[in-house]
């Protein structure tokens, strides 16, 4: 495996510059996903207006992987249902863990970009821990996240 | 005159250096490649690599030998029973404890902490009491004692670090009170290769009669352990990480205080004689031996020693401080690196940070290139939220390891700014 598969352009991008890595005061939604075995820790946060997420945003600190895939995640579920989410969470958990998975990788535009993470299992994880995050923020789970 | 042999011996085993080429034709995991690129594997604090000779010694037993231990009278049985009697006597002569009676095997230095809570402290201990640890400990040396404080209402008292990583001796002294009814102290942090003073603890901990147990896991087979010579109280090791295999580990403890301890776990092999209305325990040390032990892995454990010894616990301590010093002023000119953890004695362990690059990261990066180390907070949480960081990236040596395995580390984080920096 390519290290390059890995740290895409996009991801490096990402990494460098989070877009939305900021607190969100009146948040109606928050949650906290932490990763024991890394140190990877954040706070995700949600507005909905009615059943679609107006704004979401995120703090915390982590690696390269977990970073850019909170950061991709708000650009790619901001504007959208509460539904439409949770269906994006479930491609995301099937790209990042089968194999086997017929996931289009082009129809997920920047999200694509992890899918090389599948290749290297012990980073799946980061790239899986705002996503589930998210999931908790949506459900108000009041339990902290934790991928391990 | 007598005394001259021993001395020019002891003189010229320091002199001559260790054959590291040849040594590492003798571990075979090392001639392989990972990601197409050669191993130097820089890993050795979580766990060592084992030797032919250990792996060829299990694999006798097994074919050979095997049988349980301590109940036939049958052949095989009495093989098995003197090749693991016979590990446990190289054992006491590796810590020079006074009689293999203090010396029992358990599965690792966490089991051995655990054993030492449970059995020692937790009918000892009463509400008020305090229980001494460090700032420094492994996660093995925390919570054990937590739970145990938990159990009993006896409270945990945390002597705190410097910045350098060393043990704050002077908070020490003013910790240590006539509540205090044990210290449990790392004898090497695993996660920044200080090598605590313990004798000077150990010292001023007994002038108030309070007994000290050593977490040794990193200290073992670094330097050279003896627990007369420490006056250490329980001592706890693993075979891992000194070329021997998993899960078998040893508690060495003082005989007057096993004695006075209750089993922990109950079974065979640990009584004398059973009948319902009562159980007479078995002496030491098989009385904190309940079940059929891990008697393969006490004699590869046994084996294990045998080759440190033979290559000399001396020169591989020399081997592996001149690996420490050459990573250490390597590191130390990387642009945006920090080595976290400065004590001056040190194990050949390096935990430091790289600016704007995460530890794990770095691991997945240099692991691309073979390079194998750890990352993360290395089970010591504490220790990071210390000095304020997540995790850190950690190379430990072994005395197989060479210059050349550290100058490909350097060159992999060279690469790891290219692709993140």
């Amino acid at each position: 495996m390519d290290l390059s598969e890995l740290y895409r352009d996009v991801i490096v991008d990402h990494n460098r510059n989070p877009r939305n890595f900021r607190p969100m005061p009146g948040a109606d939604s928050h949650a906290e996903g932490f990763n024991p075995l890394c140190g990877d820790r954040l706070t995700l946060f949600v507005k909905l207006d009615g059943d679609r997420i107006s704004d979401v945003s995120f703090q915390g600190s982590g690696c390269a992987i977990s970073v850019a895939s909170a950061s991709l995640l708000t650009e790619s579920v901001k504007g959208r249902t509460v539904a439409e989410a949770e269906r994006l969470f479930a491609t995301m958990h099937a790209l990042l863990t089968r194999s086997d998975a017929t996931v289009d990788v082009a129809a997920l535009g920047k999200l694509g970009a992890l899918s090389g993470v599948r290749e290297f299992p012990a980073r799946v994880k980061c790239a899986s821990l705002c996503w589930h995050t998210l999931d908790a923020a949506l459900h108000r789970k009041s339990v902290p996240v934790r991928t391990e | 005159m007598s005394a001259a042999p021993h001395t020019a011996l002891a003189a010229r085993s320091v002199q001559v250096p260790l054959d590291v080429a040849a040594i590492r034709l003798e571990f075979p995991v090392l001639a392989q490649s990972v990601r197409g690129k050669p191993l130097a594997y820089l890993d050795n604090a979580a766990s060592s690599q084992r030797p032919q000779v250990v792996i060829d010694t299990i694999s006798r037993y097994y074919e050979t030998t095997h049988a349980n231990v301590h109940r036939g009278v049958h052949t095989l049985s009495q093989q098995a029973t003197d090749l693991f009697e016979g590990a446990r006597e190289k054992l006491r002569r590796f810590v020079n404890a006074r009689s293999t009676r203090e010396v029992v095997f358990v599965r690792g230095t966490t089991e051995a902490i655990n054993l030492v809570a449970q059995s020692y402290a937790r009918p000892r201990l009463q509400s008020g009491d305090e229980i001494l640890i460090s700032w420094l400990e492994h996660h093995a040396n925390i919570v054990p004692w937590q739970m145990v404080c938990e159990q009993t209402g006896a409270q945990l008292r945390v002597i705190p670090m410097t910045r350098r990583g060393e043990v704050d001796f002077a908070a020490f002294k003013s910790l240590l009170t006539a509540r205090t009814r044990l210290l449990a102290l790392t004898h090497v942090s695993n996660a920044l290769g200080t090598i605590v003073p313990v004798q000077h603890f150990i010292a001023e901990a007994h002038r108030r009669g309070v007994p000290v147990l050593l977490d040794g896991a990193q200290a073992v087979p670094h330097l050279a352990v003896d627990v007369q010579a420490l006056d250490c109280d329980f001592y706890c090791f693993s075979g891992h990480k000194m070329c021997g295999p998993t899960g078998i580990g040893v508690l060495y403890g003082r005989e007057s205080l096993l004695a006075a301890m209750p089993p922990w776990q109950g079974g065979g092999d640990m009584i004398l004689a059973v009948s319902f209305e009562r159980t007479i325990y078995n002496d030491l040390p098989y009385k904190f031996e309940a079940g059929t032990p891990h008697i393969s892995g006490a004699i590869g454990l046994g084996r294990a020693v045998d080759y440190l010894q033979a290559l000399g616990l001396d020169r591989i301590a020399a081997a592996e401080h001149d690996l420490l010093e050459y990573a250490t002023s390597r590191l130390a000119v990387v642009p945006g690196l920090e080595i976290v953890g400065t004590a001056p004695e040190k194990a050949a362990v390096v935990s430091f940070t790289v600016q704007g690059i995460h530890p794990h990261d770095l691991g997945t990066i240099l692991d691309s290139e073979g390079v194998a180390i750890r990352t993360g907070h290395h089970c010591a949480m504490p220790v990071m939220e210390f000095y304020g960081i997540p995790a850190t990236a950690r190379a430990s040596f072994a005395f197989y390891n060479t210059r050349a395995e550290i100058d490909r580390l350097v060159d992999a984080l060279a690469l790891a700014r290219e692709v993140l920096g």
